[in-house]
């Protein structure tokens, strides 16, 4: 196995729109968006997690959709909208979700939070009045050890009530 | 590109299956090559359906006609791992998805301390330490579909009596590779079975075909006693080993009640579309 400090780091200049803002930015080409996201942009909100694709607390909105920035390069990224929990709400006002959230104590440790909020804001963009079963369906690729679910999942039905 | 970098390159599309193995030292190269030139459309004729190799599992798993004429397919790639994994990861990545076992799917250093397997870096199976050959089980859910339906270069193939279910079994009901599953495409003329095919995932390397099960539908009515039997005969060639999630003594037990189940929908279902 190489030594990881020994291989030479080809960098290149990137265009990435995050959040509605263009952002130029000279990367390792190897660094994942979630890398980038945290420790170039210092978007901490999108959350570490197993690194493998397999737990959803690094979540992001790629064109709308859910996907997981552990397993994305930047790089296949330019021109694709990027949403990270920090672009959910407008300015001071909280996005329903997020409003739902807390008022319903949808939260725990909060660590999967912003990755469940993403997830959810998606579905709701494409179905205003999902059933349950598609709430847990949508969810599914987002783990809470803390909640069981039930809070998070009344919580969306809340925000899609009051955003029709 | 990839002839001059040889084995020190690997192509990416989704990337859901290549980059936690680059994570875990399952591979080791210098260089990806990405595939987003490749076309993204599924292409539905009047009795055929091309689905293109950079389709994301989301978008087949959705589409309208795909589930009308060929709800096997879509339910198969709809049944692979999680929402945002599917919404990257791609029909062409699936049917090459590599094969998993639990002594190979494991950080470098896992692997070093309890000895590497011939799959990476070893000469021995772990599993089967006397076998000259690799048992890493193969994992995807779409290529045993696409078996069944006798697909041609992603070209999936209608007619009026087409018929495709497929049943996955994993621990959780999301994220989870297949420990066992069934795919079956069929055609039937009123309830009798004219043609059928019937393939296994995750109890070999390959995707298992159950041709002794396929003989003795042919020409039966599809009803409760058939299947149990065609699901007994399906099952016997499946040999799961201790690679995967759960015992393989159960896995192998459950293959003939994914099969049931898989016969039981192709017998629930109507045609696959209005001719």
């Amino acid at each position: 196995m190489k030594n990881e400090l020994a291989r030479d780091v080809e960098r290149v200049v990137l265009f990435l729109d995050v959040n509605g803002e263009r952002r130029d930015l000279l990367l390792p080409v190897h660094k994942t968006l979630l890398e980038v996201l945290r420790e170039d942009m210092q978007l901490t909100g999108t959350k570490h997690g197993c690194e493998l694709g397999e737990c959803g607390t690094c979540t992001v909105l790629i064109d709308g959709r859910p996907e997981l920035s552990c397993l994305l390069l930047p790089v296949q990224l330019q021109g694709r909208a990027i949403t990270t929990i920090e672009g959910m709400a407008h300015g001071a006002e909280l996005h329903p979700l997020q409003t739902a959230f807390a008022e319903l104590g949808a939260a725990q440790c909060g660590y999967c939070t912003p990755g469940i909020l993403l997830s959810a804001r998606s579905l709701l963009e494409s179905n205003a009045k999902p059933s349950r079963d598609e709430i847990r369906e949508a969810l599914a690729g987002n783990l809470c050890r803390c909640t069981g679910y039930t809070k998070i999942i009344e919580a969306i039905e809340l925000a899609a009530g009051r955003m029709k | 590109m990839a002839a001059e970098l040889g084995s020190r390159a690997m192509f990416v599309a989704g990337g859901t299956d290549l980059f936690p193995k680059l994570k875990r030292r399952q591979f080791e190269i210098d260089t990806v090559i990405g595939l987003d030139f490749l076309p993204r459309e599924i292409h539905n004729g009047s009795n055929e359906c091309t689905v293109d190799a950079g389709v994301t599992l989301a978008d087949a798993s959705r589409d309208a006609h795909v589930n009308a004429r060929f709800k096997g397919y879509a339910d198969a790639a709809g049944l692979v791992s999680s929402p945002p994994l599917r919404n990257a990861g791609t029909i062409g990545g699936n049917l090459c998805v590599d094969t998993r076992c639990n002594y190979y799917d494991m950080t470098y250093e896992w692997r070093k301390a309890a000895g590497f397997c011939m799959k990476k870096d070893g000469d021995i199976c772990l599993v089967a330490p006397s076998s000259p050959r690799c048992w890493a089980v193969s994992s995807s859910d779409t290529a045993p579909m696409a078996i069944a339906l006798d697909v041609m270069s992603l070209r999936l193939r209608a007619t009026p009596e087409m018929r495709s279910a497929y049943v996955k079994l994993r621990r959780r009901g999301s994220i989870d590779f297949p420990i066992a599953g069934a795919a079956v495409a069929a055609q039937l003329d009123g309830d009798i079975v004219t043609s059928c095919r019937i393939v296994l995932s995750a109890v070999a390397s390959y995707p298992l075909q159950a041709t002794a099960a396929e003989a003795f539908l042919k020409g039966k009515r599809l009803d409760g006693e058939a299947i149990d039997q065609a699901a007994e005969l399906a099952a016997r060639p499946a040999k799961p080993l201790d690679n995967a999630d759960l015992t393989h003594f159960w896995r192998k037990r459950m293959v003939r009640v994914v099969v049931e189940q898989a016969l039981h929908r192709i017998s629930d279902q109507g045609a696959g579309f209005d001719g």
